[in-house]
């Protein structure tokens, strides 16, 4: 049995407790994740792998087999055309993976959002804060990258200095919109859905061939999917091909990512505020 | 009734409490849930109440009877439907996090961080509330000796048995030195000698002059804790006061149990009904409500009836409950 | 639990006592209800991932990214365009995959979420009994995978010869019921998520890349492909395209078979026993 001084321990005592800023209450969502992962390094470590082992084998396995390409009139050897394109793909799904699956599992199954709620902190605080962590993992994988890149003689301009930027944005356009369509979700059958619309955005977003491998109306449909500007945003940073066209991926990626998060948060009220 | 809300008027102004210490007042409080298009469903249908500082408030029914829904309604995680709700002086609606900030919330189902370790969860949670690093790392020690926890400090919360579980919940509800605690089912599911430590648990909060409010389906749990309670049935509250007083008016002194064969009792009943100021009949026994249960058991006799069992107790807030409602609580 | 020895206790007009070990093809037999019914509510979402996704692997990797390949069957043993050579070596690949999505985290569930291993223990079923029935089931979607993957392929003029696409069909399902009961051993002994994270980012994934199913091995220096080639997925790969594009080199063929049917072989002793450890103790 404890001592008379739990008294003191249990008495009300709320003086203490600071009302939280926005920055504050996403900063302890982060910490709260970060403490989960310290433990996990190792799966941690083995994340960056998967976007390597792609380089190696498609870039420069395929690549033996493949002539070089044409980036903005520029010739590049295949390797140089298709890294660019697995940064992105592979910002494209972490970011995936980390607000489907992952979010899923806390919203349903272990009820992690109704413990937050119970606290200050709001259903804008746990959005942001998801967000901004997928955002902080996946832009170490994309570091990493990027100075494989480096060593490999896969990069042919400063420009590549902005791919990180590139990099976050992307991660922050897709974990908006899948965490908005995970709120749909009802059990982990639906996920088939999200694998429906993964795989082809991967494939078929000039990840690993030129656009100009589709003709007519089928190229204006790649050009208007998501992944497909972050493909080439990137592509256009690490060969140094920038042009104003550029800013029309970073427009489209920022609204998405904008509205998506505006919708997650609407979603997350209607769903934990019952 | 249960077709229209009340009209918001008729819910008097809950900025004017009875008490100045109240610290939660619901004026009229309405929960409606509506799914779709579908029809809709009221779990609370215009309840008054007041708490007060210090005070260990219970609300008492069975499963569906509203407490939930009130309960997350208090916790500031529900909106309001219909009618007004103070909690400090304040509206969950415009004032959430501050609410927030001041309560501690146990609930039902124990939703632990599975990711995080025993002390973390505490941690992690403490800093939720905008706590300095140090003051929760000092606390959560504290807290984790108060729920017994030390030894498991480390340990993964899928290790933890139900009893620990709940402790740990408890003890993180406390995180922020909360001036009102939330506790949605605290025993259920526990074994007896878990829920006896508990209970001890929760006697030495009220010690300490923290507000409880607590939801059970459990009498002796109910008559235990609480210093008043309401009970509520189908979203309304049916009767409300301190477990004696709701006794003493809704029941007799003592309660003499028959048990005969299957199938038996309600004939018996008609027997013996004028043996006592009330018979129950429940599938598996007879009760008669008396002032002298002793001298029911002797004239049952008399008459020549042979109960397979029989059993005299004192009454309590289960007959208070079967009294008012007509049914069990237990189901 | 203790067997009660007390045979004395059976009243004397009880049927016979079941004899001590309930036949292997019986014990299997009798959970053929179960397995229906968990095919009956997933097989929508097997379509997708077992035949949508190499679909759209073919036709990005094989037919798009191929176009820009010049064919020389020198360069990619024996075929005679990217797309023939890559198509039998995809389906093996994702026979692979297929095992292993089997038999990691469904038999985690069954041995450690759900727990209806130990629901069906309490019944005269035995561990063996369980890795069959288990294992019959991935094989099943093997065959129903692949063949089907075949079937599709058929109209893009990949095949050389009528029996090739029917011997390469049979590799592909033993390399993939090789993983399934080398992966199947290592489930039962292993006791976290994380364990199967390393295995997919570690073992199956640079598999996937390098086991000679995109690019010829030899592509991979001396060193590479050596280690590529000694591999079991890699034998997989290597008999479903030596078929499939009639270029057999046949005791290389005998050499893969064989590599696989031994480690299939270890495979089962090691579910057996790894199961039968971790349920009965």
């Amino acid at each position: 049995m404890s001592t008379p001084a739990s008294t003191q321990l249990l008495a009300s005592n709320t003086t203490e407790v600071r009302p939280l800023t926005r920055v504050a209450a996403t900063r302890l969502l982060v910490l709260r994740n970060y403490i989960v992962y310290r433990d996990a390094w190792k799966l941690f470590l083995t994340g960056f792998l998967e976007p390597l082992f792609y380089l190696l084998s498609i870039g420069i396995g395929v690549g033996a087999l493949v002539d070089s390409f044409a980036v903005g009139g520029k010739e590049v050897s295949y390797a140089t055309f298709v890294a660019p394109g697995m940064l992105a793909a592979s910002a494209f799904n972490g970011a995936l993976l980390d607000s489907t699956f992952n979010v899923f599992f806390k919203l349903k199954y272990v009820k992690l959002y109704d413990q937050m709620l119970a606290t200050p902190l709001s259903t804008g605080d746990i959005a942001r804060g998801e967000i901004a962590w997928g955002q902080l993992r996946g832009s170490s994988y994309a570091a990493m990258f990027l100075l494989v890149m480096l060593a490999m003689g896969l990069i042919e301009s400063w420009w590549a200095v902005l791919a990180l930027p590139a990099v976050l944005l992307i991660g922050f356009a897709f974990s908006a919109v899948c965490m908005a369509a995970t709120t749909w979700m009802r059990n982990f059958q639906d996920f088939d859905k999200i694998t429906l619309v993964q795989l082809p955005l991967f494939l078929f977003s000039a990840t690993f061939f030129p656009i100009d491998t589709y003709a007519g109306p089928v190229r204006w449909i790649v050009e208007c999917t998501p992944l497909y500007r972050g493909v080439v945003l990137c592509r256009e940073l690490t060969t140094g091909t920038v042009s104003e066209a550029s800013l029309v991926s970073v427009v489209y990626l920022l609204v998405m990512g904008v509205v998506g998060l505006m919708v997650v948060r609407r979603r997350l009220d209607t769903l934990l505020l019952t | 009734m249960s077709d229209t809300l009340p009209d918001s008027t008729a819910a008097d102004a809950a900025e004017t409490p009875l008490h100045d210490d109240a610290q939660i007042v619901a004026r009229g409080l309405w929960k409606r849930f509506q799914q779709g298009s579908g029809p809709s469903f009221d779990a609370v249908k215009g309840i008054d109440l007041e708490v007060r500082k210090g005070e260990a408030f219970g609300f008492l029914g069975p499963n569906g009877a509203g407490k939930s829904s009130t309960m997350r309604m208090i916790a500031g995680v529900s909106p309001v439907s219909d009618g007004e709700l103070r909690i400090f002086g304040m509206d969950p609606a415009v004032d959430g996090p501050t609410i927030r900030g001041r309560l501690g919330v146990c609930p039902q189902e124990d939703n632990l961080d599975q990711e995080l370790n025993v002390f973390d969860n505490l941690y992690v949670y403490g800093r939720y509330f905008g706590l300095p690093k140090q003051v929760v790392r000092e606390r959560a020690g504290e807290l984790l000796e108060f729920a017994k926890l030390t030894e498991k400090s480390k340990a993964r919360v899928d290790e933890l048995s139900g009893g620990m579980k709940r402790r740990l919940t408890i003890a993180r509800s406390l995180i922020n030195k909360p001036d009102l605690l939330l506790l949605d089912e605290p025993t259920t599911g526990l074994d007896p000698q878990a829920r006896h430590l508990l209970w001890d648990q929760l006697f030495r909060l009220k010690h300490a002059g923290v507000t409880l409010v607590l939801s059970t389906h459990y009498m002796d749990e109910a008559e235990q804790l609480c210093d008043r309670l309401v009970v509520m049935d189908k979203g309304v509250i049916v009767a409300e006061g301190a477990p004696l007083e709701l006794i003493r008016a809704h029941s007799t002194r003592e309660v003499a149990e028959l048990r005969f064969g299957a199938g038996e009792h309600a004939a018996h009943a008609e027997l013996l009904g004028d043996l006592g100021e009330r018979v129950e009949v429940l599938p598996d026994r007879l009760l008669v409500y008396t002032e002298d249960g002793e001298e029911v058991l002797a004239r049952t006799h008399e008459r020549g009836l042979q109960p397979l069992a029989t059993l005299v107790r004192r009454s309590s807030l289960e007959d208070v409950f079967l009294r008012l409602t007509g049914r069990t609580l237990v189901d | 639990m203790a067997v009660s020895t007390d045979s004395d206790a059976v009243a004397p007009d009880a049927p016979p006592a079941a004899p001590r070990d309930l036949p292997f093809v019986e014990g299997v037999q009798r959970q053929v209800d179960y397995w229906a019914i968990v095919w009956a509510r997933t097989w929508r979402g097997v379509i997708v991932s077992s035949f949508l996704s190499p679909f759209l692997y073919v036709l990005a990797m094989g037919v798009l990214l191929g176009g820009f390949i010049e064919a020389d069957p020198d360069e990619l043993e024996g075929a005679t365009s990217y797309l023939a050579f890559v198509v039998p070596g995809l389906i093996a690949a994702h026979a692979m995959q297929t095992a292993v999505s089997e038999t990691t985290w469904p038999v985690m569930g069954m041995i450690k979420w759900q727990r209806i291993y130990e629901s069906m223990l309490a019944t005269p079923l035995q561990p063996r009994h369980l890795v069959g029935a288990h294992l019959a089931s991935v094989a099943l979607h093997l065959s129903a995978t692949c063949g089907l993957y075949t079937l599709v392929m058929l109209p893009f003029g990949v095949f050389e010869s009528w029996w090739g696409p029917i011997l390469a069909f049979a590799s592909q399902v033993l390399c993939g019921m090789t993983f399934a009961t080398l992966v199947y051993a290592f489930s039962t002994r292993n006791r976290s998520e994380e364990g199967f994270g390393v295995l997919f980012r570690l073992g199956v994934f640079p598999l996937f890349l390098f086991s000679g199913a995109f690019f010829p091995v030899s592509n991979l220096g001396d060193v590479g492909s050596w280690l590529a080639r000694l591999t079991p997925l890699w034998q997989g790969v290597n008999l479903s395209r030596m078929f499939a594009l009639d270029n057999v080199t046949w005791w290389v063929a005998g050499l893969n078979v064989a590599v696989l049917v031994v480690l299939m072989l270890l495979g089962w002793r090691w579910s057996v026993s790894g199961l039968t450890k971790r349920m009965i103790t």
